[in-house]
């Protein structure tokens, strides 16, 4: 591997730069790629982090009236397992493969504001530093009240100074703040980069699948995370300087909290799992050997799901008592987003279909995540149905679909796209060995884990409960649930050892290891500082088939 | 390597420019979090268990909003200075509209002095006063954000900086200064006009 060393390092002419010279280039940089990948490294970081939070949580359930840890401690676990996941892991990830592919998909140098990508980076890093940073605060350590424990909702009036004393709380409140503002300054940035910054021909239609979906995401963000951060300072207010927005003795309304919190969640998931689906369409036609089934189309649904996904919030709120009215109006358009993603999904498996699908461990990802998230859609249309969800609201019925969502589609996606880019940003092939034997322990443990809580929300367990009683029917789902937990740990570690053993023994990958069709396959891997040495030109949706096949290119179809 | 034939090699390629693309968009989120704070001001109008109410102690702030909108009049009239190579003049209406956005934050201040001071209105009142300084203080939180950026070109411009060439940096701080603007309308409709 040739390391792209920045100028100042091969200026100073003194042979191997010091340890200290790379971290400060690294902590520095406001190149794309290294920002993308400290995104990436970040996340990982806090995925192991949120992992074990969610071993003790599974520990801790795997048999009834079990006391490894407190109910209080359960109550911080599950709150800081949320948060970390959503904000910490899944939000960063994500600004990482944009950072990282969309200026080598569009054929651009770089962002279009290198410097606010940088902070956007480092106000995430110090926000989800602050909020960990609550565990040191425990009452064993220095007397504070320990990390958060207000569900990663954060339901007003549990929030309020009366009934969360202490600052647990602020940690909470002021480190999501922190993200936010990262997330809306990176969003601004790729939305930005990516209606500015394309080569020369690459119209909207032209642009790889995986741009489009991300540009569609950064306005979700822009739209959908900021009410986040105005409510929580709002909620801010009402701690720090008595304000009674959220406070129900003044007048104040739990209800308003309800609202605000969905307006941002729930576009939140679809903010999460949109850039999966662009990993994905990017994935299957290369595996395929085909172009992507319905391209327009696919754009078309990506932004029918953006529009849908602002109008859908209330149905996390069925149970607190709506009106009629909004219960049949939030059934609706929830059962409606089943319909462009159904569309997706055909569309990937007409993909397939007649193509000469190679099972690269990249595919083998994708594969699972067409199957598991037809089971989260199908449990979703079952929730949006009202009454179905009044009966099982807050039951592990819940849990098994989101997690459905979140880890059997999007962390499924996720591992997909690092397997397909590794190469790429780090110039050596993974192993295809192990990485089937993470495939294949991950998939028996994720099924294990958490088909089974579908079963015990429907015999009426609820979330979020410390213990649980024997007796009831529950005992069994439980105990293959948690173990289930060591199978994803086993694959975890093989994806883990997988990572650091390719960055220094892999085969190398060469520019484009896969015969793929999309710009950042046209440069050197790892590519170099300046991205492409001149400018590309693009006359279709594949460049790269157009360069590799000059006698019958795309565009000749397009 | 990656140059790609192209059909027509002569097709002409035009994107927007980064600026104003970067700044609507970040308006766009400016505006969702308004939105959440007007939401909440409008859900609760009426809603305060306690006095002082709106109309007890809130008047229309006509000086105020005179300052703030015709700034935002200086504001244009010195961009389109700049694009003509009018440095001079530029400045003279950066200039004004930064002494109209202060004028608009000492009223802010008087009011919120004689909220305090006189009726004894704080943020811990009631809700009125809750969303009251919560809605007017984000707005004029922007107002200063805005003047820091406007003294910051004013500062480059007293010393000879500010060439023609800027015309589209500090048309950037222009859009958002727009935007300031309107959400005031917005402000004054939702807070001495419905909330009254």
């Amino acid at each position: 591997m040739t390391t792209t060393g920045f100028p100042i390092a091969a200026a100073a002419g003194k042979g191997v730069p010091s340890v200290f010279d790379r971290l400060y280039e690294w902590v520095v940089t406001v190149d794309h790629k290294r920002l993308g990948i400290m995104y990436i490294l970040f996340a990982l970081v806090f995925l192991l982090i949120g992992g074990i939070e969610a071993t003790v949580i599974r520990l801790q359930l795997a048999a009834a009236n079990n006391h490894l840890v407190s109910p209080h401690t359960f109550n911080t676990l599950f709150t800081m397992h949320g948060t970390t996941m959503v904000f910490l892991v899944g939000m960063p990830i994500l600004a990482g493969f944009a950072n990282y592919l969309v200026p080598l998909q569009i054929g651009a140098r770089d962002v279009a504001f290198p410097r606010v990508n940088a902070f956007g980076f480092w106000i995430t890093c110090f926000g989800g530093l602050l909020l960990n940073s609550s565990f040191l605060t425990a009452p064993v350590l220095f007397g504070g009240s320990g990390a958060p424990d207000v569900g990663w909702f954060g339901y007003a009036p549990l929030t309020e100074n009366a009934f969360s004393p202490g600052n647990a709380t602020d940690y909470w409140v002021v480190g999501l703040i922190l993200v936010g503002f990262g997330s809306i300054a990176g969003a601004v940035n790729i939305a930005t980069t990516i209606l500015t910054g394309r080569a020369r021909g690459m119209t909207l239609g032209r642009m790889p699948l995986f741009t489009w979906i991300t540009l569609v995401v950064q306005c979700m963000i822009l739209v959908a995370v900021s009410p986040l951060t105005a409510s929580l300072i709002l909620l801010f207010l009402d701690r720090g300087l008595g304000a009674h927005f959220f406070d129900p003795q003044a007048g104040g309304s739990a209800l308003l909290w309800q609202h605000f919190f969905w307006i941002f969640g729930h576009p939140e998931v679809y903010v999460l799992m949109l850039p999966g689906f662009g990993f994905l369409s990017e994935i299957i036609p290369v595996f395929s050997r085909k172009v992507i089934f319905g391209y327009p189309v696919m754009v078309a649904a990506t932004v029918a799901i953006g529009f849908i996904s602002i109008s859908v919030w209330a149905h996390h709120m069925f149970s607190v008592g709506m009106s009629p009215a909004a219960n049949t109006f939030f059934s609706i358009s929830t059962g409606l987003v089943a319909v462009p993603t159904g569309i997706k999904l055909f569309n990937w498996l007409a993909t397939m279909w007649g193509g000469r699908i190679q099972l690269r461990t990249p595919m083998l990802f994708a594969i699972a995540v067409l199957l598991q998230f037809l089971v989260a859609g199908i449990t979703g249309v079952m929730l949006s149905v009202a009454p179905f969800d009044w009966q099982l609201t807050d039951s592990y019925f819940v849990v098994a679909h989101f997690h459905f969502v979140l880890v059997g589609s999007l962390l499924f996606a996720i591992f997909g796209a690092v397997y397909y880019w590794y190469p790429k940003a780090v110039g050596r092939m993974l192993s295809e060995r192990l990485g089937k034997w993470h495939f294949w322990l991950f998939l028996i443990g994720f099924n294990l884990t958490f088909i089974p809580q579908h079963f015990a929300g429907m015999l009426g367990m609820p979330r979020r409960v410390y213990t649980f009683l024997p007796g009831r029917g529950l005992e069994i789902w439980n105990l293959i649930s948690s173990i289930g937990v060591a199978f994803q740990l086993a694959g975890g570690a093989c994806f883990v050892w997988n990572l650091i053993r390719a960055y220094r023994r892999g085969p190398l990958a060469g520019n484009d290891p896969w015969d793929a069709w999309t710009l950042e396959w046209a440069i050197s891997s790892p590519p170099p500082a300046y991205n492409f040495a001149e400018p590309p030109v693009v006359s279709s949706r594949r460049p790269l088939w157009d360069l590799k096949h000059p006698h019958d290119p795309d565009w000749h179809y397009e | 390597m990656t140059t790609i034939p192209l059909p027509q090699p002569d097709t002409p390629w035009t994107l927007p420019r980064r600026g104003p693309v970067g700044i609507l968009l970040f308006i766009l989120a400016e505006s969702s979090i308004f939105a959440v704070f007007v939401a909440a001001y409008l859900y609760y109008i009426g809603k305060s268990l306690t006095g002082p109410t709106p109309r007890e102690v809130l008047e229309f702030p006509v000086l105020m909003t005179v300052c703030l909108l015709s700034s935002s009049v200086t504001v244009h009239v010195a961009i389109r200075a700049l694009r003509r190579g009018a440095t001079a003049r530029f400045l003279g209406f950066w200039i004004a509209t930064i002494i109209l956005g202060v004028a608009f934050l000492a009223g802010t201040a008087r009011e919120w002095y004689q909220l305090i001071t006189v009726h004894h209105l704080t943020i811990r009142t009631n809700l009125f006063g809750s969303t009251y300084y919560a809605l007017v203080g984000l707005h004029a939180s922007h107002v200063i954000a805005g003047l820091v950026m406007l003294l910051i070109v004013a500062a480059f411009g007293l010393a000879g900086r500010v060439r023609p060439d800027h015309v589209e940096r500090a048309d950037v701080i222009s859009i958002y200064w727009h935007f300031v603007d309107v959400v005031w309308i917005v402000v004054v409709t939702v807070v001495y006009i419905i909330g009254r």
